[in-house]
C-alpha cells in the first residue's frame, strides 16, 4: 500500500530510468504516455527521457488541450483517450479462420494472439477499478475468454497516484481513485522529488526488490496519503450516488432522454474511451483466392445502427433508445451483471465526448428527485 | 446449461446439409450432421436452445433448434431468408457444408411443468423454437395434461407445417388454433388476429404452463390473455429475440436490461422481462 | 457454391462524370486485384485496358454522376446490360463535387470560364445513379477504398449481399486509437455524421474528416453545426462543411440550407 511506510520504498526521479531498465531486463515490453496529437497516448518507451514531463491535462466537456506543469512532473496529467483497455481487449482481432478445399469441405480453426509481455507505466486508480471489471466480464468463470486472457495475464501495471485530477475526474464519488488501491503490479506517488514506490504483486516485489530502494520516509508516505486527499477533494464533478439502479430504471420515459438525444451525436465516442465498455461486433473477411476466411471481432457500440439489429427489425432506430441503452447499462443494469456500477469515474466519456455530453449531468437530471 | 456435451468453445464445427426443405416462398429448413462422428452422437440439446450456424466468408447467426431432442442423427433449423447469412443459407444445398456452434442458452422449463396443461402461443416462424416443445411433450404425452397449440401467421400462405398441425388436431386432448390475418382459398383456419382465438384455448389455468415466442407485440397481448384467466406469472414463459453475435455472453448486443439474451435466454419467465418489454428500446 | 469450378462472373468498370479516382482506388490494389482478376472476368474496364462497354455483364461498377445528356442515356444502357449495378464513389452517390452546381447557375458559370460555352454540353444538375435507373448497392466515398470494393465483390462472389456499414467514422478512428481532433485540437471534425469505410484516414494525420464519405445512418447534423458554431465558426464556414464533396446528398444538403439561414440573419 502507498500510504503504508511498509515495504514501500523511495525512487528518486533520477533513477527512473532503473525502473524501465529493471522491466526490460525481466523481458518486458514497455509503454508508457506520451504526447501525441494534442493527447496522452500510450507508446513505446525506450528510456525515461520519453516520458512527458511537465505536462498536464486541461480537460472539460468536449475538450482535452495540454499545458505545461509549472511543478514539472512526469504524471501530473490525470489522463489520455486509453489506458489499458485496447492492451487487453484489443479494438480489432481474428478470433478464427476457416480454410475451405476445392471440394467445398470447412477446416476450422483457433487464431490465438501473439502476446508479448507488457508493462503499462502511469495507469490510475480508474483505470485499475476498469480493468477487474473487465476482467470480471471476459474471464468470467466456464467462459473465459482466450484472447483477452492471454493478453491480460502478461501484463505488468505500474500505477500511479492522481494528483493533478483534471476537471472531468470523479473518481472519488465512484469510491475508485485518486490513490490506487488493488490491482496493480508497482504502484508510485510523485512527490517533488521521487517517488514513493509500493509492489502489489510478486512480480511488482521482485521488480522492487531488484531496485534496492531506500525505505521511504514516514514524512513522504504522509505527503502521499496528504496528496490523495486533497485530489480527491479537488474534484469537481459527483455521481449522485453509487447506485442509481432503480432510480434510472423507474425513469426510463423521463423527458431528458429526449433532450439529450438532441444534442447527441451517437458517434460511439464514449463508448470506445470508456474503459469498461466490452461491446464488440463479429464479422468475416474472406481471403481474395476464395480459399480462406478470418472470424474478426471489433470494438462495437451500443450508438451503432447494427447493435440493436435483429432480423428485419431494429430494437434501437432512434439516438435517444441507444444513449438510454447506453447511461442505463454503465450505472444502472451493471449493478445486476457486476454487483456494481460499470463507472469508475475517469472522466473520458467527458471530455471526449465531441459535443460535450456530460454523465454526471445527466444522471444527475434523470435521477433528480429520487430515493437515494 | 444443461450440463451436456458443448460445441461453443471458439471456432465453429464443421457440419454437412443432409436434406433442405423449402417450407413456404421465404422459409427453409436444413438438416445438419456434424462432420465429427462422435461430436454428432454426443450432441444434446434442450429446447428451446440454439445454434450458431456459420456460412463460409459471411458470417454466423443464431437459429433455434426445432429438430425433435430425440433424434440423434440430425439437427434441424427451419429459417427466414432474410439477412445476408440466412440469405445465403437459403441457397445452400444437400452436401453443402457450413459450420456450426452450440447448444446455446436457456431452452422451455419442460422438467418443472410435468403433470400439467401445456399451452404454446407463437407467432410467424416463432413456431421453430417451440416446434421441438411438442415433439418432446407428444413423445411423453402421459406426463401431461392437455396440449394446446395456438400459431398466428400475417398470410395463409406464411403457415408452414400445415399437415403437421393437421395431425397434431386429431391427436386426443390436443387443441390446435390457427390464425392468418389474411386468408386465402381452402384456409379451413380462423381469419383474423391469432389474440382473438386465445379465449377458445381450453386449460386449466392452475395447472398449466404457457410457452410463448413470437413477435413482441402478440406476446404482450397473449400474456394480458393468458394472465387475465387465472394463469400465475409464474408459469408463463417466453422466448426472447436479440442480436446474438457471439452466444455466450460476452459481444453484448443482446442485452436486455442486465440480462444476455443469449446466455441467461432465451427463454425467460414472464416476471424477468415483463417490465422492460412495456418500453421501447431495450 | 463452389468458386473453384462455378463460371466466373463477368464484371465491367463503367466510368461517367468523375475524375476516375475510384477506378485508380481499384487499380491501386495491386497484387490484390490480380488475385481478383483471377476470380472474374474483367470485360470491361477502360482505365485498366479492356474494352467493350455494351456487353452483358453480371456486375456493373459504375463511377461518376450523370451530368451530361451523353450519361443520360448511357446510364439506361449499362442497366440494361447488368446482373448487379454498383454505383461507387460520391459522384455516383450523391452526384459528387460537381453537384455543388445544382445550387447555382451552371450556365453563367460555363459563360465565366470557357471561351467557346457553346461547346459544352451539360444538365443543370449532377445527379447520383440511383436517380436514374435502381442501384442494387452503393459503395460512398471520394474515392472509395480498395478494401471495399474488394469485400463487395468477395460478397458478390459469395453469392449474397454485400455489408453495408454506416456508422459513424469515428467508430474506425477510435479502433485505430486515434484521440478525437475535435477535442484535442478543436478542429471542426464532419467524422460524427459522416459515414466510416475510409479508416479515419485524416484524423489518423491529425486533420479533420471532411465528410467525403456522405452522410453515416442517424447523422444529427443539428448538434455538430452546433458545436461547430461553439468552436467559433462562422455560419457560412458551417455551410462550406456540409457543403463539399456530397453537398447534394440530402441529410448534407439539408444541413448546409438550416446553417444558411445563420448566415442571413
Amino acid at each position: 500500500m502507498l500510504t503504508q511506510p511498509d515495504p514501500a520504498g523511495f525512487l528518486p526521479h533520477a533513477r527512473l530510468r532503473s525502473l524501465i531498465a529493471a522491466l526490460r531486463d525481466r523481458g518486458y515490453r514497455c509503454l508508457g504516455p506520451a504526447a501525441e496529437n494534442g493527447a496522452i497516448v500510450m507508446r513505446e518507451l525506450d528510456a525515461e527521457e520519453d516520458l512527458p514531463r511537465g505536462l498536464q491535462a486541461e480537460q472539460g466537456p468536449g475538450h482535452y488541450r495540454l499545458t505545461q506543469d509549472p511543478y514539472h512532473r512526469y504524471f501530473a496529467w490525470a489522463n489520455g483517450p486509453q489506458a489499458i483497455k485496447p492492451l487487453a481487449f484489443a479494438p480489432q482481432e481474428s478470433v478464427w479462420q476457416v480454410r475451405r478445399d476445392a471440394a467445398g469441405a470447412l477446416q476450422f480453426e483457433a487464431t490465438p494472439p501473439a502476446v508479448q509481455a507488457l508493462a503499462i507505466i502511469g495507469v490510475r486508480a480508474c483505470d485499475l477499478a476498469a480493468l477487474a471489471l473487465q476482467d470480471a466480464h471476459f474471464l468470467r468463470a466456464g467462459r473465459v475468454d482466450a484472447h483477452y486472457a492471454a493478453r491480460r495475464e502478461r501484463l505488468f501495471l505500474v500505477a500511479v497516484q492522481c494528483a493533478e485530477p483534471a476537471a472531468t475526474c470523479f473518481c472519488a464519488s465512484t469510491g475508485d481513485g485518486p490513490t490506487p488501491a488493488a490491482g496493480y503490479d508497482l504502484a508510485l506517488a510523485e512527490l517533488s522529488d521521487g517517488f514513493v514506490a509500493a509492489a502489489g504483486s510478486d512480480a511488482g516485489r521482485a521488480v522492487l526488490a531488484a531496485l534496492d530502494l531506500a525505505p521511504a520516509t514516514t514524512q513522504q508516505i504522509e505527503a502521499v496519503r496528504q496528496q490523495g486527499v486533497a485530489a480527491a477533494a479537488a474534484q469537481t464533478r459527483r455521481l449522485p450516488g453509487r447506485n442509481l439502479r432503480d432510480a434510472l430504471m423507474g425513469r426510463l420515459e423521463h423527458p431528458r432522454w429526449d433532450a439529450v438525444a438532441a444534442r447527441c451525436l451517437a458517434c460511439g465516442n464514449c463508448t470506445a474511451v470508456c474503459p469498461t465498455c466490452f461491446c464488440h461486433a463479429e464479422m468475416d473477411v474472406p481471403a481474395l483466392d476464395g480459399e480462406s476466411s478470418r472470424h474478426q471481432r471489433m470494438w462495437d457500440s451500443c450508438f451503432g445502427e447494427s447493435h440493436g439489429h435483429l432480423h428485419g427489425f431494429n430494437v434501437r432506430p432512434d439516438i435517444r433508445s441507444r444513449y438510454r441503452q447506453w447511461l442505463t447499462h454503465k450505472l444502472a443494469t451493471w449493478h445486476d451483471q457486476f454487483g456494481r456500477s460499470g463507472c469508475t469515474g475517469c472522466g473520458r466519456c467527458i471530455a471526449w465526448c465531441p459535443v460535450g455530453i456530460d454523465l454526471t449531468e445527466e444522471a444527475a437530471a434523470i435521477t433528480e428527485g429520487a430515493q437515494p | 446449461m444443461n450440463g451436456r456435451a458443448h460445441l461453443d468453445a471458439g471456432a465453429p464445427h464443421a457440419a454437412t446439409v443432409t436434406a433442405r426443405t423449402q417450407e413456404s416462398p421465404g422459409i427453409f429448413t436444413l438438416q445438419l450432421r456434424l462432420d465429427d462422428a462422435t461430436a454428432q452422437a454426443a450432441y444434446r440439446f434442450a429446447p428451446g436452445q440454439f445454434n450458431m450456424l456459420y456460412l463460409y466468408g459471411v458470417g454466423e447467426v443464431p437459429i433455434s433448434i426445432m429438430s425433435d431432442p430425440e433424434e440423434r442423427d440430425l439437427i434441424g433449423h427451419t429459417i427466414r431468408a432474410q439477412g445476408r447469412v440466412t440469405q445465403g443459407l437459403a441457397k445452400l444445398q444437400p452436401g453443402d457444408k457450413v459450420g456450426l456452434r452450440g447448444p446455446f442458452g436457456r431452452g422451455w422449463p419442460l422438467q418443472e411443468v410435468s403433470g400439467c396443461d401445456v399451452v404454446l402461443v407463437t407467432g410467424g416462424l416463432g413456431c421453430a423454437p417451440v416446434v421441438s416443445v411438442i415433439h418432446y411433450v407428444l413423445r411423453r404425452r402421459e406426463r401431461f395434461g392437455k396440449l394446446v397449440i395456438v400459431q398466428g401467421v400475417k398470410h395463409a400462405e406464411d403457415l408452414i407445417w400445415r399437415e403437421q398441425y393437421d395431425r397434431w388436431a386429431k391427436l386426443p386432448d390436443t387443441q390446435v388454433l390457427v390464425a392468418a390475418s389474411e386468408g386465402a382459398a381452402f384456409w379451413p383456419w380462423h381469419v383474423g388476429r391469432v389474440t382473438e382465438l386465445f379465449g377458445l384455448a381450453r386449460f386449466n389455468p392452475e395447472c398449466a404452463v404457457a410457452m410463448m415466442c413470437g413477435p413482441e407485440g402478440m406476446m404482450r397481448a397473449a400474456a394480458d390473455s393468458l394472465l387475465g384467466r387465472g394463469l400465475p406469472e409464474s408459469r408463463l414463459y417466453l422466448s426472447m429475440e436479440r442480436n446474438m453475435q457471439c452466444a455466450v455472453g460476452r459481444c453484448g448486443h443482446c442485452q436486455l436490461g442486465g440480462a444476455f439474451v443469449c446466455r441467461d435466454g432465451p427463454v425467460f419467465n414472464w416476471g424477468e422481462v415483463k417490465a422492460l418489454l412495456a418500453h421501447k428500446g431495450f | 457454391m463452389d468458386a473453384q469450378t462455378a463460371v466466373k462472373p463477368r464484371v465491367a468498370v463503367h466510368k461517367f462524370s468523375s475524375c476516375d479516382g475510384c477506378q485508380l482506388a481499384l487499380l491501386n490494389l495491386g497484387e490484390d486485384l490480380l488475385a481478383l482478376a483471377a476470380r472474374v472476368e474483367l470485360v470491361h474496364f477502360a482505365e485498366a485496358g479492356p474494352l467493350d462497354p455494351d456487353t452483358e455483364v453480371d456486375i456493373a461498377f459504375v463511377e461518376g454522376s450523370v451530368s451530361t445528356p451523353e450519361d443520360l442515356e448511357r446510364i439506361q444502357q449499362v442497366r440494361r446490360h447488368s446482373r448487379m449495378l454498383i454505383a461507387i464513389g460520391a459522384c455516383a452517390t450523391s452526384g459528387g463535387i460537381q453537384a455543388l452546381r445544382n445550387g447555382a447557375d451552371g450556365a453563367e458559370w460555363v459563360a465565366r470560364i470557357y471561351s467557346h460555352p457553346e461547346a459544352i454540353s451539360s444538365l443543370a444538375h449532377s445527379t447520383p445513379i440511383a436517380s436514374h435507373v435502381k442501384v442494387d448497392f452503393e459503395l460512398w466515398g471520394c474515392p472509395v477504398s480498395g478494401p471495399q470494393m474488394l469485400a463487395v465483390v468477395n460478397a458478390l462472389l459469395l453469392g449474397v449481399t454485400p455489408r453495408a456499414n454506416a456508422d459513424k467514422v469515428c467508430t474506425e478512428c477510435k479502433r485505430q486509437g486515434y484521440p478525437c481532433v475535435m477535442v484535442s485540437r478543436g478542429v471542426a471534425c464532419m467524422g460524427p455524421v459522416t459515414r466510416a469505410g475510409c479508416g479515419a484516414l485524416c484524423p489518423g494525420l491529425g486533420r479533420d474528416c471532411y465528410g467525403c464519405y456522405g452522410p453515416a445512418e442517424n447523422a444529427n447534423t443539428d448538434a455538430l453545426a452546433t458545436q461547430f458554431d461553439h468552436l467559433g465558426l462562422e455560419p457560412q464556414a458551417i455551410v462550406h462543411r456540409f457543403q463539399s464533396i456530397n453537398s447534394q446528398a440530402p441529410v448534407f444538403l439539408a444541413a448546409a440550407d438550416k446553417a444558411r439561414m445563420g448566415c442571413d440573419e
